[in-house]
């Protein structure tokens, strides 16, 4: 195999870069229009985003965006689109907190059950929508957005009326505390041996390492295995799939089941590691940012985790902008911005690919 | 055509027979009330203009899920816009809203081929977005009430039909004769006669004018040459192409009307069905005006029936839960039929699941007596996946929707 | 007689192909004047630029004597040049009086005159003898009568020069028959008629001229006349056309693959797609399948594959494989040569190494256990590459980048490189140059010879007369005659086809 060359590289590195600068030119423009200066702007939120407390709440919010966008991905990668994340993720996060504090087992084994419980219920929502997709040929995309709707008011349904308990002194809801022994250690004291000092505001999620370990069984299973061969393949050209011997149907069961499974695990981070229960204040819109997320590192292992790292940075970062009198939404601008311009930087990419190819092709045939 | 209208005329008296019974049945008298056929005509229209949309931008090849955020920008634009300069200038911004969101993704879509579905959830994304900051802004700035509502707007005129349902024409006050007959509670009478003032009395105006788009956009898209090209870009573009059309030009026009239409539809919701901007107005109406387009197969009649049987199921949960609770006894009627159906096409093994979920339903319907409110408010999504899944399968789309397009055939 | 059109010098690049570097050529009024070349030498290159499709990087056209320079097909239509394309251009779900009319509609006001259209369309009809029903939907109509719309559409516009791309490739020799008729009455009312074909016998039946071009030249300027189809096959290709031919009987005494009343039903209860088809196909024997397309030859194959469910049975080399899955079929030795190589057998926008696991993705050597082994793989695509003459870079090259007949030589050494029992073939050589079409050929030949079982589907009727052991012909679904391949002219077959006594 040749070793790629210089403007292949270029290639690479050509679309993010494209996104980036237009990007950055509509994001200033926003700041602008709030007669603020977008050099400050950027500024502030640099010094306050890469300070080692903000950094570690960036990982914090990163974490569940890389879980779910990896479940998006499945779906991308299969020629799907789950934009139903969101409710998958939720009422996982509802039915493992309710379910999971129900019970007490060995620590390992107890957060291990309360990850079955999660990827359960995500998978068996997800399931709906690949049924329906499968048997009465309903489009995943509205069906998935439909049950995000259903899974919102069957979350708050349940919540209130049966799952949720009053907190003594307050008037929160939230479920009944999970044991000890289904929480996820933090990983400050990991991160203190490595030299990084405790910082005010708290640590960061043990599923952290759950999420990377995720990362890498996705970029081997969809690159390396039949399953993740065949998985592309039905995204590539579903038709020449099917002719090669895919079975279609059940490529969509799983695909679509395996995401809402993986969906539901992303509801976990902030219930195993902070809240220990679920709470009114759950965070909402996940699964959504999550697609961006997704898009953003072309489903791949390795750029999804880049793009996560980098919505988080935005969020967090941009709550310094309160302090120059600028809104904090500002950074909804910068990820959209950074999403659509990403996207079809990305196909104006690939179609210069071919044409390149085709040049090539005809200086090796000639 | 005159045996359709027969059918349609038949079909509507047979399901209005089916409520009036339910009415009875139940004592559920919201069913069939004025007020529910009002409520239901005026959450149907945004549905319908979010279908008509669609119905252009698919027609013309393009697929667009980016209705929901085109809705978005015109509900925000009503708020913003209508709540400044009145509701007349509101719904024309709402309009150009809609269309500068349609405008993005055409630019993404017909010129740099960016899959149709991405792009529209990005837009979806990116508009909820900007319609947040912007909202943020107008609160910090001190013009609006709270972050995510505008002020209010000042409402447009309303009038009914002359003789039937009341309103005045120049001065003169009209008769209302089908108030009193609907309050006879005669049956089947009394529920015609409801349902008819509900839906002719009172009436807004942009209501009247956006009732009107079905029709007109038969017209366009069926007999006028610009319709016939915009439907040739859908269906085959390197024909159209190789005739000289510009299939560019009719994918751009396409989307830019299905957006102009969405945003008319957002706007409505601001500016008519409430009297102001409020975050989260939209709720999925887009989708769901997508769904209509589904069931009513790419068809302005089709769309219209649909958005119609969204807007009352919407309506339904608005008003009144009981009749929410009637309504499970029409669902376990619908499962009951196609157990009926199922049985003597032979396939028994649907029929019986048909029959498990009818005898679950109806369980349902006599254990529980008030439906709890978290529930009922998620009757119009429940109404969509059950309403695609009995139509999915008979879809004909446009043979090259969603397919990215280059002049000249190329990858 | 005047001249309708001349090309002068044509030269058109594409990113990295040159697709016609010095094309000339003079076509004269009420004459039929063919356009001869191989596949990719550019012909329909040059009539795109014609007809306004594409713009030429050099050289000139004149219509009429006037020079012209086409942005668009509305350019050429203006200058009254019409072309019936060879991939038929109209709209499935539109009625033929919409098809028809698209672009150039008679208006009522604001609306289509659908009465007037309706009526020139009548009027055309009855005077070139086209006749097809108007408001009936594309979708339901034959090729021929597809055919008859394309041509009517050029006529609706007023086109006095016709442009007809390869219009005999999807038509049976009666057909053909119909449209030569046609293509002389027109010539008679004093249209220029440019005839675009690499099948020299039609062409020296129907033309007055012949201008032939080679790797994006005009190499040629003849009289038909004055010329032999061997002369022009000389001038097209260098050297003489290969012949589809097998040679002897290879069959041997063990069945491979045997149909038993196999036919596959409706969902409606309207009549069955393919209906009680049995045969039995021993090892190193060729069976060709004609039939005009959309008679049920398709069904068959996936019948065969296991992409349809079926009845009856279908057992290959003695077993019984109805409940063998569509990757079990793969596996067992089965091997598909799809209809249609870019939507049924490769990943455009992948390399060719991942394509070359489509189809092969259980077994080695693509795979070392469940982990795919992708060095074996690329290892293995550059073999098949150099074996079967893939014109390509190398193993990382994407699919869409290849030309047709590279793209169909790959499909083919893919299927060939597992030794399948049989082969399923549908239309192998379709839309490749005559280099690709004597590789492919001559593959299938060796493995016959080797033991090989081949179904073959084409609409090629020599290839189907010269490649076959025995013929069967397909109507409706149903086998309608056997035929002796050595004992069958073209236009038997043709008339079998059509059903025809």
């Amino acid at each position: 195999m040749k070793k790629p060359s210089m403007s292949q590289v270029m290639l690479a590195f050509a679309a993010p870069l494209a996104a980036a600068v237009v990007s950055i030119v509509i994001s200033s423009l926003a700041v602008l229009a709030s007669k603020k200066s977008p050099i400050d702007a950027y500024k502030t939120m640099w010094e306050f985003g890469t300070q080692a407390g903000s950094l570690l709440e960036v990982l914090n919010t990163a974490t569940p965006y890389y879980i779910a966008a990896i479940a998006i991905a499945v779906t991308f990668r299969a020629g799907l689109f789950n934009i139903g994340v969101e409710g998958q993720l939720r009422l996982g996060a509802l039915f493992s907190a309710y379910l999971g504090a129900k019970f007490v087992l060995p620590p390992i084994f107890h957060v291990l059950a309360v990850f079955l419980i999660a990827m359960t219920v995500g998978g068996i929502w997800a399931a709906i929508a690949a049924y329906l997709k499968v048997k009465r040929g309903v489009s995943e995309v509205i069906s998935t957005i439909m049950l995000n709707s259903l899974a919102g008011g069957l979350t708050s349904f349940l919540f209130s009326q049966y799952f949720a308990e009053i907190t003594e002194g307050s008037n929160n809801l939230t479920t009944k505390t999970l044991p000890e022994s289904a929480r996820m250690p933090d990983l400050m004291p990991l991160l203190n041996k490595l030299g990084v000092e405790d910082q005010p505001g708290g640590g960061v999620y043990g599923m952290l390492l759950v999420a990377a370990a995720l990362g890498v069984a996705f970029w081997f299973i969809v690159n390396r295995t039949r399953f993740g061969f065949e998985l592309r393949a039905s995204g590539a050209n579903p038709i020449a799939a099917r002719v090669s011997g895919v079975n279609s149907k059940r490529m969509v069961f799983y695909a679509l089941v395996i995401s809402g499974a993986i969906a539901g695990l992303s509801g976990l981070p902030a219930v195993l590691g902070d809240t220990h229960s679920y709470t009114m204040g759950f965070r909402s819109g996940i699964g959504f940012s999550a697609i961006a997320v997704a898009l953003l590192g072309r489903n791949g292992a390795v750029g999804m985790a880049f793009s996560a790292l980098l919505f988080g940075f935005l969020e967090v970062s941009s709550r310094s902008l309160e302090l120059i009198d600028i809104a904090p939404e500002t950074y909804v601008i910068m990820q959209g911005s950074i999403l659509l311009s990403s996207v079809i930087a990305y196909e104006v990419v690939r179609r210069y690919k071919i044409t390149l190819q085709s040049k090539e092709l005809a200086k090796a045939v000639a | 055509m005159k045996l359709k209208s027969t059918k349609l005329l038949l079909n509507a008296t047979l399901l209005i027979l089916v409520l009036s019974i339910i009415r009875l049945i139940t004592g559920a008298s919201d069913l069939t009330s004025i007020g529910t056929a009002s409520a239901a005509l005026l959450l149907s229209v945004p549905i319908v203009l979010a279908g008509v949309g669609g119905l252009f931008s698919e027609r013309s090849g393009v697929v667009n899920i980016g209705l929901e955020g085109m809705m978005i920008l015109g509900a925000w634009a009503g708020g913003f816009i209508g709540s400044k300069h009145g509701p007349w200038l509101g719904l024309a911004a709402a309009i150009f809203f809609g269309a500068v969101g349609a405008l993005v993704h055409a630019v993404a879509t017909i010129t740099f081929g960016v899959d149709h579905v991405v792009s529209g959830v990005a837009i979806n994304i990116i508009a909820a977005g900007l319609v947040r900051y912007l909202s943020t802004l107008l609160y910090q700035g001190g013009s609006w009430p709270g972050p995510s509502q505008s002020p209010d707007i000042s409402s447009i005129a309303t009038n009914g039909l002359p003789v039937l349902s009341g309103g005045t024409y120049a001065g003169w006050h009209s008769p209302d004769i089908l108030t009193p007959l609907a309050e006879k509670h005669w049956f089947f009478i009394s529920d015609v006669a409801a349902i008819l003032r509900g839906l002719t009395g009172d009436l807004s105006y942009v209501t009247v004018v956006a009732i009107a788009v079905v029709p007109l956009s038969f017209f366009i898209l069926w007999k006028t040459s610009f319709g016939l090209r915009l439907r040739s870009a859908g269906e085959a573009p390197i024909a159209a192409e190789s005739l000289g059309v510009n299939v560019y030009l009719m994918k751009y026009a396409g989307v830019l009307i299905s957006g102009g239409l969405a945003g008319l539809g957002g706007g409505f919701l601001a500016i008519v069905a409430a009297n102001h901007y409020q975050e989260n107005q939209v709720a999925g109406r887009g989708y769901i005006g997508l769904a209509a387009l589904l069931f009513g197969n790419y068809r302005p009649g089709g769309i219209l029936a649909g958005a119609g049987l969204f807007g009352f199921a919407d309506a339904l949960q608005l008003r009144d839960s009981a009749a929410i609770h009637a309504l499970i006894l029409l669902i376990v009627l619908v499962l009951a039929y196609l157990v009926y159906r199922d049985i003597r096409k032979g396939k028994h093994v649907s029929a019986a699941i048909s029959a498990i979920m009818s005898a679950a339903f109806l369980w349902f319907y006599l254990a529980v007596d008030v439906l709890p409110g978290q529930l009922v408010t998620m009757t119009p999504y429940i109404a969509t996946l059950l309403v695609m899944s009995l139509a999915s399968q008979r879809l004909r789309m446009p043979a090259a929707d969603g397919i990215p397009y280059r002049r000249g055939g190329l990858r | 007689m005047s001249v309708a059109v001349e090309l002068r010098h044509i030269s058109k690049r594409f990113p990295g192909v040159i697709a016609n570097k010095d094309v000339s050529m003079k076509v004269e009024t009420g004459t039929v004047h063919a356009l001869v070349g191989e596949n990719g030498a550019g012909k329909s290159t040059v009539m795109k630029i014609l007809y306004g499709m594409q713009r030429p990087d050099g050289g000139e056209i004149l219509v009429n004597g006037q020079a012209v320079n086409f942005k668009n097909p509305n350019d050429a239509i203006d200058a009254s040049i019409g072309m019936v394309h060879q991939h038929f251009m109209l709209a499935d779900n539109f009625t033929v009086l919409e098809n028809i009319i698209l672009g150039a509609e008679p208006k009522h006001g604001i609306t289509i005159d659908f009465a007037a259209a309706r009526k020139k369309v009548a009027d055309m009809s009855a005077a070139y003898g086209l006749d097809v029903d108007p408001d009936i939907l594309v979708e339901e109509l034959g090729v021929g009568q597809r055919q008859r719309v394309e041509i009517l559409k050029v006529l609706y516009r007023g086109a006095r020069i016709l442009i007809f791309d390869e219009p005999t490739a999807v038509l049976v020799p009666q057909e053909v028959d119909d449209l030569f008729n046609a293509l002389k009455g027109l010539r008679a009312e004093g249209m220029a008629i440019i005839f675009i074909s690499h099948k020299l016998d039609e062409v020296l039946r129907v033309a007055d001229d012949v201008t032939v071009v080679r790797a994006g030249s005009t190499v040629a300027e003849v009289k038909s006349k004055d010329v032999t189809a061997r002369q022009l096959a000389e001038l097209m290709v260098g050297s003489e056309l290969p012949q589809p031919t097998t040679h002897g009987d290879t069959r041997r005494p063990e069945i491979t693959l045997a149909l038993k009343d196999v036919s596959i039903p409706t969902k409606s209860g309207s009549r069955d797609l393919i209906s009680h088809i049995s045969f039995d196909l021993h090892a190193g024997e060729v069976i060709g399948i004609a039939g005009v397309e959309g008679n049920g030859q398709a069904e068959l194959v996936e019948a065969i594959m296991g992409l349809r469910e079926y009845t009856g049975q279908i057992e290959f080399k003695g077993e019984n494989i109805d409940h063998f899955t569509v990757a079990h079929r793969h596996d067992a030795g089965i091997g598909l040569i799809p209809e249609d190589r870019q939507r049924q057998g490769l990943m455009m926008a992948s390399p060719l190494w991942e394509n070359r696991i489509l189809g092969h993705q259980r077994s080695k050597p693509v795979m070392r256990g469940f982990v795919l082994d992708k060095k074996a793989t690329i290892a293995d695509t550059r073999t098949i590459m150099q074996e079967f003459d893939v014109r390509a870079p190398g193993p990382q090259t994407l699919a869409a980048a290849l030309s047709g007949g590279n793209q169909q030589k790959f499909i083919v050494g893919r299927e060939m490189s597992k030794a399948p029992s049989l082969l399923v073939a549908s239309h192998p050589t379709r839309g490749v140059d005559v280099g690709a079409q004597a590789a492919i050929w001559e593959e299938l030949r060796r493995a016959r010879e080797k033991g090989m079982a081949v179904v073959l589907i084409s609409a090629d009727l020599e290839e189907l007369i010269g490649m076959s052991d025995r013929l069967l012909v397909m109507l409706r679904g149903a086998i309608t005659a056997q035929l002796d391949p050595q004992k069958t002219t073209p236009e038997q077959l043709g008339s079998a086809m059509t059903g025809a006594k």
